[in-house]
């Protein structure tokens, strides 16, 4: 049986931008819809209850920072924002707003539909699987054991939670305060300086080049996100 | 030489200067007279009726008409300001109102009685300094002034009449005027309008009426106000010959000194010789030689040399204190050499002749050594009152030394108790004298007198013959008592004016070493801001006060400094003070004439043009400053503080020129490197693009290479376009740090993610240690500079070739290394590359805007850190990045 193609909402006020990105969407096989304003988008968003939404921040009637909450008062629709680089702090607010992941302009089709395929991903019904498995590495989540290379590796708790945060949210950006929040649960005095420190260890653990990483990979500025798509 | 008869240019060229700073600024008019009653007023309003009918704006600022029908006439018409009302002791009295007069802008103003004191809480003490500031507002005055109220002639007139006057003008003042107009009104015809009641007298002077106004005295009086206005015509007369070449009739550059004492002689001294100086026309100095006994003189008597010193200065002298020593003739004469004087006034003296013989003359020292200073001795008549004004306080002992004193002669006394009649009669008065010693060198000179007299009497008493008695049997022991006393004395007034004497180098010292100090700090601090902030502290400790530095915003408004948090509490008024202040040049505000009311001294921080700021002293009680001394002394230190602070200003403003014409130029050569990069890859984009579209059949690989090359130039472009956001972000100062510790590694893996590598990423060797200690740094930016480094890493070094990049901690620093094997950097370009918009050599040819290294210098700069290129011994380019390490927060261990 086949399901109608997702369909992607579009709020963006260039329309340069629009029209690439309907002919990137289109001929990638997605519904598409777009809206010029945020009210306009609001009003498709709630009516045509979308799969996932593109969100330029830089909307001429409304903040998309403000657009982000009140959408979040009765969707739970996966959003990707698009922003420049530079305005990081823009960024974090949106993620820390309820924006799923975001995009820097100037982007390409591939970046674009790489992000728009986790986004769909996790808004599918998620059956929560016992196993990870990503290249060399797999993870039982059932018997808490993670193998690299089929050869078990062992990880402290903390370093154990935060990699088992990032598969929960993974292709995905998790930003410092979410993770903070789910490894450490708030506790006092906890800062990035210790993500930055146990995400180090966990490089050392289990990527091949540390200082390369290929799947642990930093956001500057923002957070981390586990690669998954190569 | 010059040739006789042509006239000497340089007062020609004074006289030029004069004329037209005169004929700019505003003209003073005086009608001067010989008593009240002779016209004065009546005169002035005659002339500002015609003034008025000629089409001149006169406004009548103060007219006394003391009810005159006459003068009444005569004021009709004209507009009469208003005036306002002050509070004083539960009245309101009316007064002049300078404000208003000054927003009228009148052209002329009539201020009759120039020699007013202005009622309690107006701006200035006196009437003369409203005309003052009325004048260098541009405002015409008219006058009037009577002969008795000219500060010089108080003493003359007060000779003449018995009558002390005590509203004096300075002389100043008068020289000043533009025009001195005589109102003359001969003896008999005044008695005659003085009978008919058409004379007006103040209240309390009525009384006084029969004894001023008897005609010979009104004689005298007119004769003194006939030969000052003679005198002033005469100086006019006296510019004029000189200026138009007529031989001189005196010697030039006659220079007179008086010497000041905290006497009321030296009062009419000054007066003298500010006569005589305007008679010759010469300038004048007064001065106090501060010796030793300065110390010993009381608050009257430093308050009366004080009031001596600001008398000579408002009669237009010069004032200078010398430090001396006790040869007081030698400092005078050595300062009359230094300063060329050709006059000394001293006193006649007033002390008995044996005291002379004694101590020495100071008048007879003086003529002795004088040489070609010709010396004038001028008669203190009244000498009664002079003598009985001997109030110098002595450095009193406190009781205490008085006791001990004693103790030790009691001691003494003990001491010879045990040795009489063991001894000589004469050890035991060696075992006194001893004891005398002591005291005297220990406690000064009461102390030691008493010692003295205890001693003879103890002596006396216990040891001659007959014992227990005061009498004398042998008159031989007389001798010895006298040696004793003479003795104690002496050594006690030896010791007491050494202590005098150190206590003054210490007071000396303290001064040069305050002065000395602020001098330090001042050229210690870099920065106006740094140097207000030091001026301020040391005004605060040097005189226990609250101070403040206002510096002028673009519109000349007085400003506290806007980061400098104020303890000084600058309310509206206090801030009219200072502005007041700082708009005139001059003092106001406690303890000076000028606002006396206000809770802080102002003084103007004077640069080489004018007035740069103003610095208020607020006192803790009362202000240290009252002595002439700390006086000066807190006006070194405003002088002192003016020259850093202007010094300081010029330069960041000569600073603030320069970047401005640097910034202009390189915006200049952005604007035309950076259109250029611009275009050249939108045109290959557009040229791309179109032809992709337009060409009917284009085979799909060369389609392909088209489409290809246009997405590369717009990542050119992207990063041309970033580089640019970044560059404007750095110098505008926006930027803000986000500093956290982070792992270098961290930021060198996200770079080496960035998509804008992943071409060449292949190239790129990395070699982190693993325990590298965390760096405070801002994630972002330092990605974008290993990105910037990497970038131009790869772009100067052929194709294939590794790039290396490597980090290690030493000391208190950590270095990341990025080297190429390039050609490297030619030889004087590693300082310069970190330019913006100079590119290496080697990189002429290449594309980019030469942004992307002064980028990195910024991005290091702003980390604290310090960015420097050199060729890599085994060839390339290296770039070395060394940032500061700190130490981290501390983490919780957990368990492994």
């Amino acid at each position: 049986m086949n399901a109608p193609a997702p369909l992607i909402l579009l709020v963006e006020d260039e329309p340069q931008m629009r029209r690439f990105l309907r002919v990137s969407l289109e001929g990638s096989g997605y519904r598409y819809l777009e809206a010029a304003t945020g009210q306009e988008g609001l009003a498709l968003a709630a009516q045509h209850r979308p799969e996932a939404i593109l969100l330029d921040l830089g909307l001429p009637d409304m903040d998309g920072l403000d657009l982000v909450a009140r959408l979040r008062e009765w969707s739970q629709t996966p959003v990707i924002v698009i922003s420049a680089r530079g305005q990081e702090s823009d960024k974090v607010a949106a993620l820390d707003a309820g924006a799923d992941d975001y995009l820097t302009k100037p982007f390409g089709t591939r970046e674009l539909l790489a992000r728009v395929r986790v986004a769909l991903r996790h808004a599918g019904p998620e059956a929560e699987e016992p196993v990870f498995v990503l290249d060399r590495w797999r993870v039982d989540l059932a018997k808490r054991q993670v193998l690299v290379d089929g050869r078990e590796v062992h990880l402290t708790p903390l370093e154990y939670s935060l990699f088992t945060t990032l598969i929960r949210h993974a292709g995905k950006v998790v930003t410092h305060r979410q993770l903070l929040k789910e490894v450490w649960g708030g506790a006092a005095g906890a800062q990035p300086l210790y993500l930055r420190v146990y995400m180090t260890q966990l490089r050392h653990k289990l990527e091949e080049e540390p200082s390369r990483p290929k799947y642990l990979q930093t956001e500057p500025g923002v957070g981390y996100r586990l690669f998954t798509e190569s | 030489m010059r040739e006789p008869g042509r006239p000497d240019p340089e007062p020609l060229l004074r006289r030029v200067q004069e004329e037209e700073a005169r004929a700019q600024r505003a003209k003073l008019k005086v009608f001067f007279g010989a008593a009240p009653g002779v016209g004065k007023t009546f005169a002035m309003l005659a002339e500002a009726r015609e003034r008025k009918a000629q089409g001149v704006d006169v406004v009548a600022g103060i007219v006394e008409t003391h009810g005159r029908a006459e003068t009444e006439a005569m004021a009709e018409g004209l507009e009469i300001l208003p005036r306002h009302d002050l509070a004083y002791g539960g009245l309101f009295l009316p007064e002049f109102d300078l404000d208003r007069a000054l927003a009228r802008r009148p052209a002329l103003i009539l201020m009759d009685e120039l020699a007013h004191s202005n009622v309690q809480g107006s701006r200035h003490v006196k009437r003369w300094q409203d005309i003052l500031e009325l004048l260098d507002a541009g405002i015409d005055v008219y006058t009037t002034l009577n002969v008795q109220h000219l500060e010089s002639l108080r003493d003359v007139v007060a000779q003449i009449t018995g009558i002390v006057v005590r509203e004096n003008v300075p002389d100043t003042v008068l020289e000043r005027a533009d025009e001195v107009e005589l109102v003359d009104l001969p003896p008999d015809e005044l008695l005659v309008r003085l009978k008919e009641g058409k004379v007006y007298l103040p209240d309390q002077a009525r009384h006084a009426k029969d004894r001023f106004f008897r005609k010979g005295n009104l004689l005298a009086l007119r004769e003194l106000a006939l030969r000052h206005t003679a005198e002033s015509v005469d100086a006019q007369m006296r510019r004029y010959m000189a200026s138009e070449g007529i031989h001189k009739t005196w010697a030039a550059g006659d220079r007179l000194l008086v010497c000041v004492a905290p006497t009321e002689l030296s009062t009419r001294l000054i007066r003298a010789t500010r006569r005589m100086a305007g008679a010759l026309g010469a300038p004048w100095v007064a001065v106090y030689v501060e010796t030793p006994r300065h110390l010993k003189y009381s608050e009257v008597d430093r308050a009366r040399i004080e009031a001596n010193l600001r008398l000579a200065e408002k009669l237009g002298g010069e004032t200078a204190v010398v430090e001396g020593s006790i040869h007081m003739a030698d400092d005078i004469l050595a300062f009359a050499h230094a300063r060329n004087i050709t006059k000394i006034i001293v006193g006649k003296p007033s002390r008995p002749r044996w005291q002379e013989v004694v101590q020495g003359s100071l008048v007879d020292s003086l003529i002795r050594q004088s040489g070609e200073i010709d010396v004038y001795v001028i008669t203190g008549d009244r000498e009664a009152e002079a003598a009985k004004a001997r109030l110098t306080a002595r450095i009193t002992s406190p009781l205490q030394n008085y006791l001990l004193s004693a103790l030790i002669v009691g001691l003494t006394t003990g001491l010879s108790g045990l040795a009489f009649r063991r001894t000589e009669l004469a050890d035991i008065a060696m075992i006194y004298l001893l004891g005398i010693l002591i005291v005297a060198t220990r406690f000064g000179r009461g102390p030691s007198t008493l010692a003295s007299l205890l001693s003879v009497a103890a002596f006396d008493f216990f040891f001659i013959p007959p014992y227990g008695t005061f009498a004398v049997g042998d008159f031989r022991h007389m001798g010895t008592f006298g040696v004793m006393l003479l003795i104690g004395v002496v050594i006690g007034n030896l010791t007491e004016r050494n202590r005098a004497q150190a206590r003054l180098a210490r007071s000396r010292e303290q001064r040069t070493q305050a002065l000395y100090h602020l001098g330090q700090d001042l050229a210690r601090s870099s920065g106006s801001k740094a140097l207000v902030a030091s001026a301020i502290q040391c005004v605060t400790t040097q005189f226990h006060s609250q101070a403040a530095v206002l510096l002028p915003d673009a519109a000349g408004r007085l400003q506290a400094p806007p980061d400098h948090q104020l303890t000084f509490p600058l309310n509206e008024q206090e801030r009219g003070v200072a502005q007041w202040v700082f708009d005139h040049g001059e003092p106001a505000g406690l303890g000076t004439n000028t606002l006396p009311g206000a809770r802080a001294t102002y003084l103007p921080l004077r640069g080489a043009v004018g007035a740069i700021g103003v610095m208020g002293v607020l006192p803790e009680g009362a202000p240290r400053w009252a002595e002439p001394d700390q006086r000066q002394l807190l006006e070194a230190f405003a002088n002192q503080t003016a020259l850093a602070l202007e010094r300081s200003l010029l330069a960041e403003q000569g600073a603030l020129d320069r970047r401005r014409a640097d910034e202009e130029r390189l915006r200049n050569a952005l604007l035309s490197s950076v259109s250029h990069d611009l275009r050249t890859p939108l045109g290959v984009i557009t040229g791309a693009v179109s032809t992709a579209l337009d060409t009917p059949n284009l085979p799909e690989p060369a389609r392909r290479e088209l489409l290809q090359s246009a997405q590369e130039e717009a990542q050119r472009l992207h990063r041309l376009v970033s580089n640019l956001l970044d560059i404007t972000r750095l110098e505008s100062g926006a930027l803000e740090l986000h500093t956290e510790w982070t792992p270098m590694e961290e930021v060198v893996g996200a770079a080496l993610n960035r998509r804008e590598l992943a071409a060449e990423a292949q190239r790129i060797r990395v070699a982190i240690p693993v325990d590298l200690p965390l760096v405070a740094m801002d994630g972002v930016l330092m990605e974008q500079l290993i990105l910037n480094l990497l970038d131009n890493a790869l772009k100067y070094s052929p194709p294939g070739t590794p790039v290396d990049i490597k980090a290690w901690a030493a000391g208190k620093s950590l270095t990341l290394s990025i080297s190429d094997q390039g050609p490297g950097i030619a030889m004087g370009d590693e300082e310069r590359i970190f330019e913006k918009l100079a590119r290496g050599q080697a990189a002429s040819n290449r594309p980019g805007a030469g942004l992307g290294l002064a980028i990195c210098k910024g991005i290091v700069t702003a980390h604290g850190g310090r960015i420097q290129a050199v060729n890599h011994p085994q060839g390339g380019a290296q770039f070395l990045v060394t940032l500061p390490l700190g130490t981290p927060p501390a983490m919780p261990e957990e368990p492994a």
